[in-house]
């Protein structure tokens, strides 16, 4: 039987603002089957987006949805998760969204181990806003901002979450939505925060400047610059630079989460507030 | 009332206001004067169930607050005035997405890092407006010790009538004064607890933003089978992005009108010595810890034959402008004293219609002392 959308979606918002062969819906679908294969209760989850084309990702799914400001997703989501521990969160950031102004929420949200899932839509440039570059943007290309070619280096999202210390790590692309819902269900089911590079196409504003005006063009690209990670352990040096590995890059299942951790601070507390007394009052006088 | 003797500070108090008034989470980072309210939090909401947690930054630290106001619980941040700064933008998405949040803002001395340990009003004008964008920010300001706990209980209970962030503006001086303070028990606190509505009916009839024209938005707590949507764009009765015409501008025209056009609950001042007050006579007006001085100096000039009398606006914004006009109509020598720079005055002069306001000011990071007001108002006379 064909997987039934619908009840996750809002019918009404659709069609979404996203261009003719955006790979978000993609990555949107594959999170809808991904949580209907964890068995979670539509009123259970909660989706907080950020700014940008991924940002509009809350309005259409049917959760408890959350648009936040530009780069604190995952800082509202925070609040969110210590608010209802047992509930389930959901963060959907851009590339610009999670690695450049809000880069800095990144880096704790995935130190603090909190259980988060974190899904970054990488597409390698700022697609809502006409070109700009993102830190992701591959050295060379084309941008609105840099005319000559992006003089910057290139982010791997993946390498910053590792350091930051996330407890689950995972690059995949929208190539393979089966390989992806695979993925996200892992990263889901994960007791700890999720970290998710997923790469995605924008032919409009990526591609039309460099050389893959067409979504097929842009795929093929990102195709060309990944590869499975365990075909990636076995490259050179030299060949391993030039591409992305992708699956689950790292898996410590025995990290600590921290609504757990707080658990054992309210426990620590328990019984330690002072009620200040009359009596109290008159032997401090 | 019921009331009970505690000695503690302003910055203790706000905290322990703020889990007296049921607030369940604090999201912030520390700064200077404020960091106190963080540290007592920190050891209060845990035992309660609730949760502190310090941020990566100030502006995680509201977004946290924001977020956990979005998902339903009562909640609050501390900061100073940089802090403020840093935050403003996601204060502006709680105005927008009608967020209920409790912010203290311990002023030190501005602009940029300033005088980080010592006192200022200097944040007054950035309370009314610490974002872009059009709508009515709600500030109070304690000037003594018990009101750093009444104003934030009150903060947490206005927060959830007009959903949206209040300000609760404390000073050094009185964050970190230290001594004996009348407030109410906690069960009058419980008792005058005004939870945010909620929406009982079937959720397919819930429109969380289409309420009446001054009317602030009704939003259900999170996981409640209540699916919506918050977003800082301009958005329909659901919730969700829009750019009709007159949604748009019903809507921005509503989150003035709310504040506005119920400015009666949320008026409060204190007038001391003011009731006989007459035309050659001195009003001052200041709030926050000059209060404490500009109350000894009427001792004094009273005691020197001079007749001066305070009036204190206890919310700042929306200020009581009806009030302010009827004591400067009625009396001519008008001295603002604040630890600014005429941030005040000016809605004095705006909302007396008068130029000849006369003002003290400092801003050294300095308290006013009593003398300094009693010689300014011989200065007036």
């Amino acid at each position: 039987m064909a997987f039934n959308y619908d009840q996750y979606l809002r019918l009404e918002k659709m069609p979404t603002l996203w261009c003719w062969g955006c790979g978000d819906g993609v990555i949107l679908k594959a999170v809808i089957r991904a949580i209907e294969t964890c068995g979670w209760d539509q009123n259970e989850v909660c989706v907080v987006s950020g700014i940008g084309c991924s940002g509009r990702f809350s309005s259409y799914v049917d959760f408890n949805t959350v648009h936040t400001t530009h780069g604190r997703t995952v800082a509202f989501a925070t609040g969110i998760k210590l608010a209802f521990p047992d509930k389930k969160v959901i963060c959907v950031a851009g590339d610009g969204d999670a690695l450049a102004i809000g880069g800095n929420h990144t880096i704790h949200a995935c130190r603090r181990n909190i259980d988060i899932k974190f899904i970054v839509i990488n597409n390698f440039i700022y697609g809502l806003t006409n070109s700009q570059t993102s830190p992701t943007t591959p050295q060379g290309m084309w941008t609105v901002s840099q005319k000559s070619g992006n003089i910057d280096p290139t982010f791997d999202a993946c390498n910053l979450a590792i350091a930051s210390g996330a407890s689950f790590v995972a690059r995949e692309t929208m190539l393979d939505p089966k390989k992806l819902e695979k993925v996200l269900v892992k990263g889901f089911q994960h007791n700890g925060f999720a970290f998710f590079d997923i790469m995605s196409n924008c032919h409009i504003n990526l591609g039309r400047k460099n050389k893959m005006a067409s979504a097929m063009e842009n795929l093929a690209w990102i195709d060309s610059i990944t590869t499975p990670l365990k075909k990636w352990q076995a490259l050179s040096d030299e060949e391993k630079m030039n591409k992305f590995p992708t699956g689950v890059l790292k898996h410590d299942e025995n990290a600590k989460e921290y609504c757990d951790m707080y658990k054992d601070v309210q426990a620590y507390h328990q019984g330690k507030r002072k009620a200040i007394t009359q009596d109290d009052f008159a032997k401090k006088i | 009332m019921e009331l009970r003797e505690i000695i503690s500070t302003g910055n203790d108090l706000a905290a322990e206001a703020a889990v007296d008034a049921g607030c369940m989470f604090f999201g912030g980072y520390p700064i200077t004067p404020s960091s106190e309210v963080m540290h007592t939090i920190s050891d209060l909401l845990p035992e309660v169930g609730g949760t502190c947690i310090q941020m990566e930054d100030e502006i995680a630290g509201i977004a946290a607050a924001v977020g956990a106001g979005m998902a339903g619980v009562r909640t609050m941040t501390a900061t100073s005035g940089p802090g403020v700064s840093l935050k403003a933008e996601n204060l502006g998405l709680a105005q927008m997405a009608e967020v209920p949040l409790v912010l203290v803002n311990v002023m030190r001395g501005g602009p940029s890092t300033g005088l980080p340990t010592r006192v200022s009003q200097g944040d007054v004008r950035q309370a009314r407006n610490p974002s872009h964008g059009d709508y009515r920010s709600i500030t109070l300001c304690a000037g003594n010790l018990a009101e750093c706990y009444t104003e934030t209980v009150r903060a947490f209970n206005l927060a959830d009538r007009f959903m949206q962030p209040v300000i609760v503006l404390l000073d050094e001086t009185i964050g970190h004064m230290h001594g004996k303070a009348m407030i109410p028990t906690v069960e009058e606190v419980k008792k005058g607890i005004v939870p945010r509505k909620v929406f009982t009916g079937a959720p397919e009839d819930y429109r969380p933003y289409g309420v009446g024209d001054d009317e602030a938005a009704v939003l259900n707590p999170m996981f409640q089978g209540y699916r919506y949507h918050f977003t800082g764009l301009h958005h329909d009765g659901k919730g969700f992005p829009t750019e009709e015409i007159e949604t748009c501008r019903k809507l921005i025209q509503r989150l003035e009108d709310k504040v506005m056009m119920h400015t009666d609950e949320l008026e409060l001042n204190e007038e001391y010595m003011c009731d006989d007050l007459e035309e050659n006579d001195v009003l001052i007006i200041a709030y926050g810890s000059v209060s404490l001085a500009a109350k000894e100096s009427i001792r004094h000039l009273r005691a020197a034959g001079i007749k001066a009398g305070l009036f204190r606006p206890i919310t700042l914004w929306p200020s009581p402008a009806t009030r302010i006009k009827h004591f400067t109509d009625k009396v001519k020598n008008v001295l603002c004293v604040e630890l600014n720079i005429r941030q005040y005055t000016e809605e004095v002069e705006r909302v007396a219609s008068r130029l000849d306001i006369h003002g003290l000011y400092k801003v050294n990071g300095r308290a006013i002392s009593p003398y300094e007001i009693v010689n300014k108002v011989k200065e007036i006379i």
